[in-house]
């Protein structure tokens, strides 16, 4: 589960992460208030204004900009707030902006270089381990740094009884810090992989980690993905979770059990299991469509997940054929087939063809009764013989 | 031979007396499998499905010598199922359970990685079946045929697509394991495919991957270097969007090198027959084996 800038940051404070002071807007008026406080209490002498939205990239797409004064903060703020944002990561729609932050600058000049650090806590995979990613080119695109400069990305990985002091130092020695800054940021990489586990997260980024000018530690930025399957432990954060920043269509599939996925194709499909379902998504991209979705209805592909199935694919304009493919287990296909006959009856006029291919218990009871039916729904038995329909559909 | 279960496998069920334990319990005696007893905290004494039930892994290791589990035990209760198992004595622990949080199973990993002869498949799996001699988790038995194929899959449904295919052509399996869907599981891609090639049965290999991780080319490339028999290989998610979970927990893209294609590419530098088609599966391994 995604998570806002401004909660990820109220998780980073509790664990003791320093992050600038901010408070969050929900019209121009809020944020000219928000932004008095801050340049009262703070001394700053500018103010960034951040729109909230799941996604990164916001500064590139003018969601983030930079204020000296309360009236700039409320000009940015009457910009930013109700403007659809688009970034690498919205996609071309972008995302409505409805809430912003006002956050204390910190990059004022002083004695020492200001500095802008990487540093993320995720999963290692191969060795089913954490670990900490960081960098001394934070303020930029990691994967870019990644693949022009691997030598200045650090991993450290973190043995399951936790993260030690000596490997925080040997973080804040490779980044090259000294005295005041050096111990801030011991503590603060300790903090945050407190942030990590406490909460059962899947990833916690920050960039920028910035060092002022005063040599004191900053979390600037934060991006925080929750794990889902751990959510149930964490009554608390299930309450972050904002469904104005999900696609509808896949908050409604999440109601009716459904795992669902939207992309962008042409061809709506159907299937019981994860791996068979993307194995069907390439399967109708062998054939000439493209996947309008991914959609798994699990183990109880019934009348009622196979209609809420067919409502959710048929919401999406451009699908011009639907494929349901149910591999039989414990799952009947005789069962599965009356389904889909009994959704069709019940929806109606479903006016693009639908292809069904059932395989394994009971697959050619299926078959027949898809095949009686009278439906405008062709059946198939083999994989083969489904990508065959698909590709006549979509011609 | 077969590989991690067979019919002198002596399995226990964890979390036996619930719904899942008691439906699936039931289709593995049907099959066949030497099921000899089950677990159920506070339940210890009881029979169940004309078997014993026993409060403890212990207990039913010392009283029925059980060496195979399979669990059916809710998320939040199946880390402390599995080292339960693994410290009490059961040499292949097969967990079924879907939704294991990643922090309960980097736990697991390495108490695991202290026990070098206990085999975990799964979690998020599909089961353990030697075809004929033991069946031991969900898959539907009567799509398998005996025979000389083993089969790898971190998916469910996707590994009874390409074992129907394989028995289609008249290409039995000597073990199908399905090595489960999330970030963290206990027998990797590799561990199984070292299993099937050291397997005096095993003729042909199936592996099935999927996008996220790299287990499968970490697997192509032991292969490539001490392969003895031919591997079918297929990736599913070569449509799949970056950064977007696809069902299971694992299959996720994270870089350019967790993509289907890049690992399909990498499969094939080092010798795999890969399929770009899952229809394939079974006449390619057909057709490899011919050669």
């Amino acid at each position: 589960m995604n998570i806002h800038e401004y909660q990820a940051k109220q998780l980073l404070q509790e664990s003791g992460v320093p992050v600038p002071l901010s408070i969050l807007a929900f019209t121009p008026e809020e944020a000219a208030k928000g932004a008095k406080e801050i340049f009262e209490q703070t001394g700053t002498d500018e103010i960034a204004v951040k729109a909230q939205i799941h996604s990164g990239g916001r500064g590139k797409g003018g969601g983030v900009k930079i204020a000296h004064n309360v009236e700039e903060v409320e000009k940015f703020a009457k910009q930013i707030i109700g403007m659809t944002l688009v970034t690498h990561q919205t996609g071309p729609v972008g995302k409505f902006v409805r809430k912003i932050i006002v956050q204390q600058g910190i990059y004022q000049s002083g004695p020492s270089e200001i500095k802008e650090y990487y540093i993320s806590i995720l999963l290692n995979r191969a060795t089913g381990r954490n670990m900490i990613v960081y960098s001394s080119q934070g303020g930029m695109d990691i994967e870019a740094v990644a693949a022009q400069t691997p030598e200045l990305i650090f991993k450290e990985e973190i043995h399951p009884i936790g993260v030690q002091a000596f490997q925080a130092r040997r973080i804040a020695f490779n980044l090259g810090l000294k005295d005041k800054a050096f111990s801030q940021m011991v503590k603060c990489v300790m903090a945050m992989y407190d942030t990590y586990i406490k909460n059962d997260l899947s990833l916690l980024e920050i960039n920028p980690l910035v060092k002022t000018s005063n040599e004191d530690i900053w979390a600037v930025d934060a991006k925080v993905n929750i794990e889902d399957n751990a959510l149930y432990r964490h009554p608390n954060l299930e309450l972050l979770r904002d469904t104005d920043e999900e696609d509808p269509t896949e908050v409604e599939a999440g109601e009716n059990n459904l795992n669902f996925v939207k992309l962008d194709g042409n061809v709506g499909c159907m299937v019981n299991g994860a791996g068979l379902a993307m194995a069907t998504m390439d399967i109708i991209k062998l054939s000439g469509g493209d996947p309008a979705n991914f959609l798994d209805v699990g183990g109880g592909a019934n009348a009622k997940t196979v209609a809420a199935g067919f409502r959710i694919i048929l919401k999406d304009p451009h699908v011009k054929a639907i494929l349901i493919n149910i591999f039989g287990g414990i799952v009947r296909c005789d069962r599965v087939a009356q389904g889909v006959v009994d959704a069709y009856k019940e929806i109606g006029n479903i006016s693009v063809p639908v292809i069904v291919r059932l395989q394994g218990t009971n697959a050619k009871e299926g078959k027949d009764l898809i095949d009686q039916s009278g439906l405008k729904v062709s059946s198939a038995v083999s994989l083969q013989e489904a990508a065959d329909l698909v590709k006549v559909a979509v011609k | 031979m077969s590989v991690l279960v067979n019919k002198d496998s002596r399995v226990i069920v964890q979390g036996f007396t619930g719904s899942e334990g008691t439906f699936h319990a039931t289709q593995m005696i049907e099959y066949g499998t030497n099921v000899v007893g089950g677990i159920t905290p506070g339940k210890g004494g009881q029979t169940h499905l004309g078997l014993p039930v026993f409060n403890t892994v212990e207990e039913a290791v010392k009283k029925v010598k059980a060496n195979v589990s399979v669990i059916f035990v809710p998320p939040a209760y199946a880390a402390d199922t599995i080292l339960e198992a693994a410290t009490g004595g059961i040499k292949v622990i097969i967990c079924i359970t879907e939704g294991i949080p990643v922090a309960d199973m980097v736990k697991v990993k390495h108490v695991l990685s202290e026990l070098h002869d206990v085999h975990l498949i799964g979690p998020n799996c599909p089961g353990v079946i030697s075809p004929g001699e033991a069946k031991v988790g969900i898959m539907p038995g009567f799509i398998h045929k005996k025979g000389s194929i083993g089969v790898i899959s971190r998916s469910g449904t996707l590994t009874y697509e390409a074992v129907d295919q394989l028995t289609k052509q008249g290409l039995g399996q000597s073990t199908c394991i399905g090595i489960g869907g999330d970030p963290i599981i206990g027998t990797t891609t590799l561990e199984a495919v070292k299993l099937l090639m050291a397997d005096s049965e095993t003729e042909g290999i199936v592996m099935i991957g999927e996008i996220g991780g790299s287990m499968e080319t970490e697997a192509a490339r032991w292969i490539k270097a001490h392969g003895t028999k031919p591997v079918v290989g297929f990736i599913a998610g070569q449509t799949a969007p970056k950064g977007r979970r696809m069902g299971h927990a694992g299959a996720i893209i994270g870089g350019d090198d967790d993509t289907a294609s890049a690992k399909m590419k990498i499969m094939k530098e080092c010798g795999l027959h890969v399929v770009e088609s899952p229809a394939m599966i079974g006449e390619t391994m057909k057709r490899v084996l011919k050669k």
